[in-house]
């Protein structure tokens, strides 16, 4: 057991803290939130070209680096931690992973060297009422002569309205629940498809409503066997699960060290405030909950690399992904609300970056489900299940 | 990261499974699962010779030197060893203070002729000690100690004269380590020693602490001129401060596997209610248990990051910093959600007058996990200061 990260995969931490430090400023964060896109296509072309971060955890059969998922959460961490605005999250914790998963060799082949060198992705599977499990399927799709017509609502898409390439979920006309589920990869310039941003009270990451309207895909665009993906699309739900975690982790770690800094700077009644019990108290507790918030997510990653090895140890990704998300979710919004109430007035501020990271912290609570979505979750494994001895 | 341990520790791991196998049954049979924190009161007789027992197999000091008798296991094999015991059921160790504490402490810092004298009685687990350091005016602030040691030129002894309090298993033990203040006129940290004192003498005096949950596993003890021989100080007079802290660092959570083990154990038993009484049906029990669950498996994440991160130098890395706080808090939860998936039986005893049933004795127990060991305050102050590195606390002049 060696539960800590490798010389190379520390490294490959460290270099993307140095390298978001410098290119994901506040100032950097703040011009791509005030665009339609929601971030800048030359700090995507530089991670794309320099650091291939897109290709981390593709396989080099694919086109990619063939690392694994701890490298990829460690990654993800320090986007967190600076509120880096990229389509990162969804071309590769979605939309590769969606093929990883549950493309065939023929399409593995075609799409992945493409997100592999930077085309952008992202999947696109929730309806408007507000599910995250198999019922916020909604779209429907229909056998037609020579392929399949999809038509149906999908709302908060990560990055929908830019993405170039989406993988859809959509269901038979009669099904109901995890029944009937069908995936299908498509160019997002496909006829039929209108594209809407929606603006977002976070606005770190993008959201967008996607209206599928008599879209006509080919046979060759059906991922796996029709009406049968939900297990697939479970394992990719989970996957990015993890990731989201893993950024709220990095949030989490920075709310606490800049209230900290900030803790040291201000002086009131003569003693700067970091030296007042209640204070220390406070962000005592907000580093316990970084802290095992990142424990969770290491783990999870761990099991992450073993679902997508196919390996026994991988059946636990449900689990893992819920106890990482449940945890990081509840870490994060509590360490961005203490953050604001340590800083006082400030806190409060649009100049001072701690309330953009309390928006994050809401969005990426609320984004494939919040703590109570994945505990209940988990009562359902511990408590639902038959006796074992 | 790699979360599978080796070839050669899943090999100990059976080794060890299949030695309690074999010997943790039969006599044995009635102490599995008990004793420990809130059950150190029971079957003690049997868990003495169950001491010598494991010794015989020489299950005990795994982790000391070879040269003072143990097999030099790695945290790996420590680990499993903590984790299979658990698993097995095996009882609270009597020894635990000795093995733990008192060993690696003079292994460390004891001279020879004290390793020789006292390490091979704690391994045989016939030697029992307990611990002397908080007092009635020493509780969080334990550099306030106040009893004194004197030596005694004429008689060439220490004597100790001073009160203890909170000592576990004194009523059991050979043996006592002790800090006391060496120079009356110090203060703070300054002018303490470390002493190892024989309990069965007259100038101690053990009297039993009954607790919240009527059993008394808690102890005072009080010395009046005590006394031990001119070589039972380790280090210097002055140096007693090092030493305690020094001790303090040595568990280097090897234990902590097996002690989730245990709340492994109390958590399944609370779950097998949930789904007998209904209780599993009720939403805010199921995301209640749903909590419990995510803690105690995160707090095994934690443990591994900690075990496989802690430096040689025996310095705290930042998952070993919240780790009693992170515990405490969760063991102390459990204990309040067992009563609340019991419903109104959570009231009903076993028996009079006060027998608790398991679960009962948790819930109250727990309320000492966040004070004995530093409490959640002190812990916090610990994080900011030493994490956080923000400002100490500042020193009051009352005595």
């Amino acid at each position: 057991m060696d539960f800590r990260f490798t010389e190379e995969q520390d490294m490959i931490r460290s270099t993307a803290e140095t390298f978001l430090a410098e290119l994901s400023s506040s100032r950097d964060v703040r011009n791509a939130m005030a665009t339609e896109r929601g971030y800048d296509p030359a700090l995507w072309q530089r991670i794309c070209n320099d650091m291939y971060w897109q290709a981390m955890h593709i396989p080099e059969a694919y086109g990619g680096l063939g690392l694994g998922y701890v490298e990829l959460v460690a990654t993800m961490e320090q986007m967190g931690r600076h509120l880096l605005c990229s389509p990162f999250f969804s071309s590769v914790c979605l939309a590769a992973n969606a093929l990883l998963v549950a493309g065939n060799e023929e399409q593995r082949k075609h799409y992945l060297p493409e997100l592999a060198a930077g085309t952008t992705g992202t999947l696109v599977y929730t309806g408007n009422n507000g599910r995250w499990d198999a019922s916020a399927v909604t779209g429907v799709c229909v056998a037609v002569e020579g392929g399949y017509r999809i038509n149906g609502t999908y709302r908060y898409v990560p990055d929908g309205h830019t993405a170039e390439l989406l993988v859809v979920a959509a269901r038979s006309a009669d099904s109901v629940g995890e029944d009937g589920i069908s995936l299908f990869v498509l160019p997002a310039d496909t006829a039929g498809i209108q594209r809407q941003w929606l603006p977002t009270m976070d606005q770190t990451r993008r959201q967008a409503q996607l209206v599928f309207e008599d879209v006509f895909v080919p046979v060759a665009a059906l991922m796996g066997e029709p009406g049968r993906a939900w297990p697939a699309l479970a394992k990719v739900i989970d996957l990015a699960a993890v990731a989201i975690a893993a950024d709220q982790v990095g949030g989490a770690q920075q709310v606490l060290d800049s209230t900290v800094a900030y803790l040291q700077e201000r002086v009131q009644f003569g003693r700067v405030i970091a030296s007042y019990q209640a204070v220390k108290h406070k962000a005592a507790d907000m580093m316990v909950k970084a802290e095992a918030a990142r424990s969770a997510v290491y783990y999870a990653a761990c099991i992450a690399d073993e679902a997508l090895a196919d390996r026994p140890l991988g059946l636990e990704l449900a689990e893992a992904a819920s106890i990482a998300k449940a945890y990081c979710s509840d870490a994060y919004f509590f360490n961005a609300g203490c953050g604001i109430q340590l800083h006082g007035g400030v806190g409060f501020t649009a100049e001072y970056d701690i309330q953009l990271y309390f928006k994050r912290a809401k969005s990426t609570e609320i984004f494939l489900g919040d703590g109570a979505y994945h505990r209940e979750r988990l009562a359902k494994l511990l408590l639902d299940t038959e006796m074992t001895a | 990261m790699k979360l599978s341990f080796s070839e050669e520790d899943e090999q100990f791991r059976a080794e060890v499974a299949s030695w309690l196998a074999d010997n943790l049954g039969g006599e044995f049979e009635a102490i599995r699962y008990r004793g420990g924190p809130g059950d150190e009161h029971s079957c003690v007789e049997e868990r003495k010779t169950w001491e010598r027992t494991l010794h015989a197999g020489g299950w005990t000091g795994i982790g000391w030197p070879r040269e003072h008798g143990g097999r030099d296991a790695s945290i790996e094999q420590q680990v499993i060893f903590n984790e299979e015991y658990a698993r097995a059921g095996g009882p609270g160790r009597m020894g635990h203070i000795g093995e733990t504490l008192v060993g690696p402490t003079l292994i460390a810092f004891g001279s020879e002729k004290q390793k020789q004298r006292f390490l091979p009685g704690i391994l045989r687990g016939e030697d029992l000690w307990c611990q002397g350091y908080s007092e009635p005016s020493a509780g969080s602030d334990l550099a306030n100690v106040k009893t004194r040691a004197h030596f005694d030129e004429a008689r060439g002894q220490w004597l100790i004269s001073g009160q203890k309090v909170w000592t576990s298993l004194a009523h059991e033990s050979q043996y006592c380590f002790v800090i006391a203040r060496t120079d009356a006129a110090s203060s703070g940290h300054k002018g303490l020693g470390f002493f190892l004192l024989a309990m069965n003498q007259p100038g101690i005096d053990v009297r039993p602490i009954e607790q919240i949950t009527g059993t008394c596993e808690f102890n005072e003890v009080f010395f009046d001129e005590a006394h031990c021989g001119a070589d039972d100080i380790v280090g210097a007079p002055g140096e007693g401060w090092r030493v305690a802290m020094g001790l303090l660092g040595f568990e280097r959570g090897v234990s902590t596997l097996g002690q989730q083990m245990l709340f492994q154990n109390e958590f399944d038993e609370v779950l097998r209610i949930a789904r007998e009484n209904g209780a599993a049906q009720d939403p805010a029990i199921r995301q209640r248990i749903a909590d419990a669950h995510v803690g105690l498996r995160i707090m095994r994440f934690n443990s591994m990051r900690m075990l496989s991160g802690g430096g040689d130098d025996g310095s705290l890395n930042r998952e070993a910093m919240i780790y009693k706080l992170y515990w405490a808090s969760w063991h102390r939860n459990l204990g309040k959600l067992a009563m609340d998936v019991l419903g109104p039986e959570s009231e009903i005893l076993e028996g009079a007058p006060y027998q608790l049933s398991r679960l009962q004795s948790l819930y109250l127990f727990t309320r000492a996990d966040t004070i004995y060991g530093g409490t959640n305050q002190i812990q916090r102050n610990i994080i900011a200061e030493r994490a956080l590195n923000m400002p100490r606390e500042p020193r009051g002049s009352l005595k």
